[in-house]
C-alpha cells in the first residue's frame, strides 16, 4: 500500500484518502456531503459549530469531521439517527438565538444558515428561548456589525487575526453572553480595523455587511438638478454576474454598462481610464525616485485598506508610499474639473458614484485629502453587491441584457487599467509604461508573468534600459506586514512594491459577491476572477496606459505632463499618522 | 545546594525532632501546638490564634513548646482547630481569646481544657484526634502530611521521607521501571475521568519531541470542592516531588502548575516550596548529582471553570483565551505549545511518592478491582461533619455519610448525594450502599469527579438542584461550541419554567432531548458532562419533575412559586405564635381564634412552619 494513503470506511463505502486529510475531505472525495457552518477552508478549522459531527466506531462521543484526520481502518458514519438528531438540535439552537428577519436581510438567498435551515427542513424552532440582544454598530463609514445575526462561528475573527494579522475583533464574554467584539467593546470605527472587509466575505450570515448607501444614489438619480456620473472599477465586471447566477469570473462589462444606463445614470464611465492616469503618475513618480534614489522602495497606494493600515501601524514608513490617489479618486477629480469645464456642467451639480469591489473605498472617499476646492472627488461609493441590489430593485433582468459600451470620452481604457483589479496588476501596468518611458521605445514585452498568480509574495527582477529593477507584488495585510518588516530592518533590496489589502487583490475585495464556504473550498475564486481580467487585457487593442488616446489628450489639453503642478493638485494626495485606537479613556 | 548526604542528615535529625508529631508516647519534653492555617480556619481567625499562642509563650517564658502552622486537618466543621502533640489533644472551634486558657491549663498545668475538646456526633467529648469517628474509617495517603507538617518548612517534609522517592527514582530506577511501577499500582487520574496514570505517562514518554512538559492541574473548580487546595496548602512539596518524578519519566525538564488566583494561600506556599527546593538543589540543574534537570513555574488562572479542562488549561498557560481544543490530538502528543505534555491533577501527584516508596503492591492492595488507592472527598451539604475525608476506594456512600460524616443534621432523612459537582450526578437513597469507585459510580449515572460530595436531605427539591448546577455551567461555559453555549442556557430556561410552575410535560421531553444531544456533541468535558445533573435527577426523581410540570407542586417546598402554605383548621389551636413569627403580617385572625394565611401577602418563607407547636401548618 502506498504510504501516503489510508483506507477507511465512510457510510459503508471504502474510501482511499490522502494521509493527513480530514474526515470531511475524505467524505467529499467519496461524494458524501457533511454539513458545515463554522468551517472555512484553511482559515477557520476549529470545530466550534458542531454541524459537521460524525460517528467514528470505537470513539466516545462524536468526531469533528472538519478537523479530525483520517486513520487507517477508521469506520465513519455520517448519517446515523444519532448524528442527524444531534445536528438538527444544534441547528435549532443556533436559529433560536438568531434574529430570523430573513425577509429584510441583505444576505437572504446567500446565507449559509438559511441554506442549512432549508436543507434541514426547519419549520419551527423547537428550543426557543432568550435571545442575545445587541446594539448594531454602524458608526464606521464601511462596515455594519449586527450581532443579532451572529452565530459565533468566528470565521471573521480567524480571517482578521490569522489572514490579515490585524486582530481587530475577537470573542468577548463567556457562555451565552459570548460575542465578537473589539477591544473594550468599542465601535469598529474607533479601533485598529482597516475596513478591508474580509470579515464580511467570511461571514456566513448577515451579521456583517457593508454600510449600504444606495438610497442616496436613488435620490440623486431622481433629482433633475443632479448630473450623476457612475464609474466602475475593473474587478466589478468579472464578479457582478455572480450575483445573477452567472459563473464566477464571467466578464459582464457590456451588460453592466447597459444596466447602469437603464438605472438612469447620466454618464457611465470606466475607472480603468482612471487607472491609466494612475499609471502615468505613478510610473513618473517611480522613475523620479529611482533616478534620485529617494524613498525606495516605493509602495503603491491604490488600496485604501492598506493605506489605513500603514497610517495606523507604521507611520514612519509613509514616505515610501506613492503620493498617487487611487484610480477612482483621480478620475473623480478629473470629472469635476476637466470634464465639467469641457461639457459646461456646474461641478457642484455633478454627483460621482464609484462602483467598487471594496468597502474601504467608502472610507477613502470621505477623507479630507480627497477634496478639491471643497468638492469631494467622489460623492458615493457602492460595492459590487450594492450595484446588484440596485439592478434587482429596478427589476432589470440582468442576464438578458444586451451589451453596450462605456460613454465617451472618459470611457476609453487600456488593458493595463483592467488588470489593476488583481494582485500584481498595478505593478505590471506600471512596468509596461516605465519600460517605454525609460527606453523611449514601444517595447514588445507586455506580459510580466513574474508578478501574476496567487502566491503570497511575488518577487521579480526586471531589466529596463540596462538597469535592474527589483519589484515585489503582494496582497493581504499579513504579507504586507512582512514586507514592511523587511523595509524597516533594511533587508529590502527592491525598489518597487505593490501592496493590496485583500488577499488576491481587488477581485477578492470586501465589496465583492460573497461566496459560501463550500464554494470557496471547491474552486479558486481569485483565479477565476483574475483570469477574467487578464482575458480583458489580452483582448484590448491598447494595453499600455500611456498609449491611451484619452489620457494623451487630457495631458495635452489640461494636465500638461505627469507630475505637473496641476497633476499634483488633482491626482496626488498626502497621508497622516493615525491612532490605532481613537478611544477616550 | 545540598548534597545527598546532607539531605540524609537533615532527614535523620529532623525526623527525631518531629517524632512527637506521630508518636503519642514519644520520649520528649517538647510540646507542639499545631494550628490549622488552611483557608477555612484562616477565615475564622486562625492566624490570630497562631500569633496569640506565640506571644503567650514568649510572655510566660515557656520553654520546649513550639507553635506550628499546618495545613488542613480535614474536619473543617470544627474549625479553627488546634492540636497539641504528642498527646494528640483536639481542640475545636477555638477563638483567639481561648488561647490564654489553653496555655495556662493545658501547657502550664497539664490539664485538658474540657470545654474546648471536640465532641463527636453523639455528644461525647473526644480527648484525642484518633478517637473521633470522623477519622476512624479514613486512610490518609494523599493527605498524609496535611495537618502534620509545617508546609512552609522543606525540612519537615524531608523528615517524613520527603524527596526520598525522587532520589530513588533518579539515582536507581530507569524511566520504564518507574512507569511500570505506576502502572502496576493501578492509580487512575483523580481529576475526574479516571484515566490510568501510568498509561498516560507511558504515552507521553513515547511521544517524540525534544521538548516536553509536565503540567499540574490545580484549577479546582467544582463548587464545594477543596481537596486540591488543601493538599497544596498543607503539603506542597509532595506535588513538586511527583512532578519531578513525572518529568524524569517522560523526559521533560520543565513543569507548570496552573493554580487559580483565588487560592492565595496555596499559591504562596507553593512559591515558598519551589524557592526552598531550588535552594536545596532539588529543583534546578543536575538534581541529585545526575544529569536530570527540572524546574517548575506557577501560572495563575483567573478562575474560569473551563480552564480545569486540560486543553483549555493549556491554552490559558499559553496566554490565550481559555477555550478547549478538539481532541485528538491529546496533550500527550500535542500539548503545551504543541509539545508532548503530561497533565495530572494535584491529588494524583500527591500519591506518587508514596507509591514509589511503599511499592505498587502495597498501593494496589488498597481499593477495589479497578479503582486502586484512596480518594479524597470534600464532604459538604446537609451532613454533620463537613470537611475533607480520604477513604479507600470501595468505601460505601453510607459509610462516608453516616460513619465519617456523622449523618444528617436536624434528624432529617437522606435524599441524595451529588458527586462530581456540576459534571456529576446524584445518587439516591437506594444506592447508599454502592461501593465508591470509578465504575460503580458511572453505572449508577454519576461520576467520581474531582471529589466534591454534597449531601442533601429531604428538604431539597431535585428540580431546583438540577437548575442550580445548570446555572453554574451556563455561567461557566466558555461559549466556544453551540451545544454548550446555547444548549445549556435552554436547559436552564426549561428548568426555571418548571420551578416557576410554568412547565409542561413537553418541557421534560425537551429537557431530556437537549441533555442527550449536548452530552454527545459538545467539544469538551465541560459541555459533555453539563447535562449530567439533569440526566441523573431525571433518572431517579422523574416523579418530582412530573409533579412540577403537571400538578404544579414542589414536594420539598423549595420552589416558592408553587408552594402554598396553609393552616389546617383541625389542628390549629389559635395560639397565635405563627402570627407573631410572620415577617410580612400575612397571617390573619383574632386572639384565640383559628388563624388563616392571606395567600396574597405570603412570601412562602416558611418561618411559620417552624413556629407552630402543633404541626398545623403545611403545604
Amino acid at each position: 500500500m502506498n504510504e501516503e494513503f489510508v483506507t477507511l470506511t465512510i457510510d459503508d463505502q471504502e474510501v482511499k484518502a490522502k494521509k493527513g486529510s480530514t474526515i470531511l475531505q475524505a467524505a467529499k472525495q467519496a461524494g458524501i456531503d457533511i454539513p458545515t457552518l463554522c468551517f472555512l477552508k484553511e482559515i477557520n478549522e476549529v470545530g466550534d459549530c458542531r454541524m459537521c459531527i460524525v460517528e467514528v466506531e470505537g470513539r466516545r462521543g462524536f468526531a469533528t469531521s472538519c478537523i479530525q484526520k483520517v486513520e487507517e481502518g477508521m469506520v465513519v458514519h455520517t448519517n446515523t439517527q444519532n448524528v442527524l438528531e444531534a445536528r438538527h438540535v444544534i441547528l435549532d439552537l443556533i436559529i433560536s438565538n438568531h434574529a430570523k428577519d430573513c425577509l429584510t436581510c441583505t444576505r437572504s438567498g446567500n446565507c449559509e444558515l438559511q441554506a442549512l435551515a432549508t436543507k434541514f427542513n426547519i419549520s419551527k424552532v423547537e428550543f426557543e428561548g432568550t435571545r442575545m440582544k445587541h446594539q448594531i454598530d454602524d458608526l464606521s463609514p464601511s462596515i455594519v456589525r449586527d450581532f443579532n445575526k451572529c452565530i459565533l462561528c468566528r470565521r471573521c475573527v480567524a480571517v482578521c487575526k490569522n489572514v490579515q494579522k490585524i486582530g481587530a475583533i475577537d470573542c468577548i464574554n463567556r457562555g451565552f453572553d459570548s460575542c465578537i467584539s473589539t477591544v473594550g467593546d468599542h465601535s469598529l470605527n474607533d479601533v485598529n480595523c482597516t475596513f478591508c472587509g474580509q470579515c464580511i466575505e467570511a461571514c456566513p450570515t448577515g451579521a456583517l455587511h457593508e454600510k449600504e448607501t444606495i438610497d442616496e444614489v436613488w435620490v440623486k438619480l431622481k433629482d433633475p438638478d443632479s448630473y450623476v456620473i457612475v464609474q466602475t472599477a475593473p474587478a466589478v465586471r468579472v464578479a457582478l454576474g455572480e450575483e445573477f447566477d452567472m459563473s464566477i469570473g464571467t466578464n459582464v462589462t457590456g451588460k453592466m454598462v447597459t444596466a447602469l444606463k437603464r438605472l438612469g445614470f447620466n454618464k457611465v464611465f470606466d475607472t480603468n481610464t482612471g487607472a491609466d492616469f494612475t499609471i502615468m503618475e505613478e510610473a513618473n513618480e517611480f522613475i523620479q525616485r529611482f533616478t534620485n534614489n529617494e524613498h525606495l522602495p516605493m509602495i503603491t497606494s491604490c488600496s485604501p485598506g492598506w493605506v489605513k493600515y500603514i497610517e495606523m501601524n507604521e507611520p514612519e514608513l509613509l514616505p515610501h508610499l506613492s503620493t498617487c490617489k487611487s484610480p477612482h479618486q483621480m478620475f473623480g477629480a478629473l470629472l469635476k474639473t476637466y470634464y465639467a469645464k469641457k461639457e459646461g456642467i456646474d461641478p457642484n451639480k455633478i454627483y460621482v458614484v464609484s462602483v467598487m469591489p471594496c468597502i474601504a473605498k467608502k472610507f477613502e472617499r470621505q477623507r479630507e485629502e480627497m477634496k478639491n476646492d471643497e468638492l469631494c472627488d467622489v460623492d458615493n461609493v457602492i460595492t459590487t453587491r450594492e450595484l446588484s441590489r440596485m439592478i434587482k430593485q429596478a427589476n432589470i433582468e440582468f442576464t438578458k441584457l444586451e451589451d453596450s459600451e462605456f460613454d465617451q470620452p472618459m470611457g476609453e481604457a487600456t488593458g493595463a487599467g483592467a488588470i489593476f483589479g488583481t494582485t500584481g496588476g498595478v505593478m505590471e501596468a506600471a512596468l509596461r509604461t516605465a519600460q517605454d518611458t525609460l527606453t523611449g521605445e514601444d517595447l514588445e514585452k507586455i506580459n510580466f508573468e513574474e508578478v501574476r498568480g496567487g502566491e503570497a509574495i511575488k518577487k521579480a527582477t526586471v531589466k529596463i534600459a540596462g538597469k535592474e529593477i527589483k519589484v515585489v507584488a503582494t496582497s493581504g495585510l499579513a504579507n504586507a506586514k512582512q514586507i514592511l518588516e523587511e523595509i524597516k530592518t533594511g533587508k529590502a533590496d527592491y525598489q518597487f512594491v505593490e501592496i493590496m489589502a485583500c488577499p488576491g487583490g481587488c477581485v477578492m475585495g470586501g465589496g465583492q459577491p460573497i461566496k459560501s464556504a463550500k464554494i470557496r473550498s471547491e474552486v479558486d475564486v481569485r483565479k477565476l476572477r483574475a483570469d477574467g481580467l487578464y482575458s480583458i487585457d489580452e483582448k484590448s487593442h491598447i494595453r499600455k496606459s500611456h498609449q491611451n488616446p484619452v489620457v494623451k489628450k487630457i495631458y495635452d489639453e489640461f494636465l500638461e505632463k505627469p507630475g505637473s503642478h496641476i497633476a499634483e493638485k488633482l491626482l496626488h494626495t498626502t497621508y497622516q499618522k493615525r491612532e490605532k485606537y481613537s478611544i477616550e479613556t | 545546594m545540598k548534597t545527598i548526604q546532607e539531605l540524609h542528615q537533615i532527614r535523620e535529625r529532623k525526623r527525631k525532632e518531629l517524632d512527637l508529631r506521630v508518636n503519642t508516647k514519644s520520649d520528649t519534653r517538647e510540646k507542639h501546638i499545631l494550628v490549622c492555617q488552611g483557608t477555612g480556619c484562616t477565615s475564622s481567625k486562625s492566624p490570630e490564634i497562631l500569633e496569640t499562642f506565640k506571644r503567650l509563650i514568649k510572655e510566660n517564658g515557656i520553654e520546649n513548646v513550639r507553635v506550628i502552622k499546618t495545613g488542613c486537618f480535614g474536619l473543617c466543621a470544627k474549625g479553627p482547630i488546634v492540636i497539641i502533640r504528642p498527646e494528640d489533644t483536639f481542640y475545636a472551634m477555638v477563638k483567639p481569646e481561648d488561647c490564654e486558657e489553653i496555655i495556662k491549663t493545658h501547657i502550664m498545668e497539664g490539664n485538658q481544657v474540657e470545654r474546648l475538646l471536640a465532641k463527636d456526633i453523639d455528644g461525647t467529648k473526644v480527648h484525642s484526634l484518633d478517637d473521633l469517628n470522623f477519622y476512624k474509617k479514613q486512610k490518609r495517603i494523599a493527605l498524609k502530611n496535611c495537618g502534620m507538617i509545617d508546609p512552609e518548612q522543606i525540612d519537615e517534609y524531608i523528615a517524613f521521607d520527603g524527596y526520598l522517592a525522587l532520589e530513588k527514582v533518579v539515582t536507581e530506577m530507569s524511566q520504564d521501571e518507574v512507569i511500570e511501577e505506576i502502572k502496576k499500582s493501578g492509580i487512575r487520574g483523580r481529576g475526574g475521568a479516571g484515566f490510568p496514570t501510568g498509561k498516560k505517562w507511558e504515552l507521553t514518554k513515547a511521544s517524540e519531541g525534544e521538548q516536553k512538559y509536565v503540567v499540574c492541574n490545580a484549577d479546582e473548580g467544582d463548587p464545594g470542592a477543596f481537596m486540591d487546595r488543601s493538599i497544596l496548602e498543607g503539603d506542597p512539596h509532595s506535588v513538586l516531588e511527583a512532578m519531578e518524578i513525572a518529568g524524569y519519566c517522560i523526559g521533560a525538564n520543565k513543569g507548570y502548575i496552573y493554580v487559580r488566583a483565588e487560592y492565595p494561600i496555596a499559591v504562596k506556599r507553593l512559591q515558598i516550596a519551589i524557592d526552598q527546593a531550588r535552594e536545596y538543589g532539588i529543583l534546578g540543574k543536575n538534581i541529585f548529582d545526575t544529569n536530570f534537570d527540572f524546574d517548575i513555574e506557577i501560572r495563575l488562572g483567573a478562575g474560569a471553570f473551563v480552564c480545569g479542562e486540560e486543553t483549555a488549561l493549556l491554552e490559558s498557560i499559553e496566554g490565550k483565551r481559555g477555550q478547549p481544543r478538539v481532541k485528538p490530538p491529546y496533550p500527550a502528543t500535542a500539548g503545551l505549545w504543541g509539545k508532548p505534555t503530561l497533565i495530572n491533577n494535584v491529588e494524583t501527584y500527591a500519591n506518587i511518592a508514596q507509591i514509589i516508596l511503599k511499592g505498587s503492591e502495597w498501593y494496589s492492595s488498597i481499593g477495589t478491582e479497578h479503582s486502586k488507592g484512596t480518594k479524597v472527598f470534600a464532604l459538604g451539604g446537609n451532613v454533620n461533619n463537613i470537611g475533607l475525608v480520604e477513604v479507600p476506594m470501595g468505601t460505601t456512600l453510607r459509610e462516608i455519610v453516616y460513619d465519617i460524616g456523622g449523618g444528617i443534621p436536624n434528624g432529617r432523612d437522606f435524599k441524595a448525594a451529588q458527586t462530581g459537582g456540576p459534571s456529576g450526578g446524584c445518587i439516591p437513597k437506594e444506592h447508599l450502599d454502592t461501593p465508591i469507585d470509578y465504575e460503580s459510580l458511572k453505572e449508577i449515572g454519576s461520576m467520581m469527579g474531582s471529589g466534591g460530595l454534597i449531601v442533601m436531605d429531604d428538604t431539597k427539591c431535585m428540580v431546583s438542584l438540577a437548575k442550580f448546577y445548570l446555572e453554574f455551567t451556563v455561567s461557566e461555559s466558555c461559549g466556544k461550541c453551540t451545544p454548550c453555549r446555547i444548549g445549556t442556557k435552554r436547559m436552564h430556561e426549561i428548568l426555571e419554567k418548571l420551578c416557576n410552575g410554568e412547565g409542561t410535560e413537553l418541557d421534560i421531553y425537551k429537557l431530556e432531548k437537549l441533555a442527550m444531544n449536548i452530552q454527545k456533541s459538545s467539544i469538551c468535558g465541560l459541555g459533555q458532562s453539563a447535562p449530567n445533573p439533569v440526566i441523573s435527577t431525571l433518572k431517579y426523581f422523574k416523579d418530582e419533575f412530573k409533579e412540577h410540570a403537571i400538578d404544579k407542586n414542589c414536594r420539598a417546598l423549595e420552589c416558592k412559586a408553587m408552594s402554598k402554605i396553609t393552616i389546617r383548621e383541625d389542628k390549629c389551636k389559635g395560639c397565635g405564635l405563627c402570627q407573631k413569627s410572620c415577617p410580612v403580617n400575612a397571617i390573619e385572625g383574632e386572639a384565640r381564634e383559628k388563624r388563616v394565611i392571606n395567600q396574597e401577602k405570603c412570601i412562602k418563607c416558611g418561618t411559620c412552619l417552624a413556629s407552630c407547636p402543633f404541626k398545623a401548618i403545611g403545604n
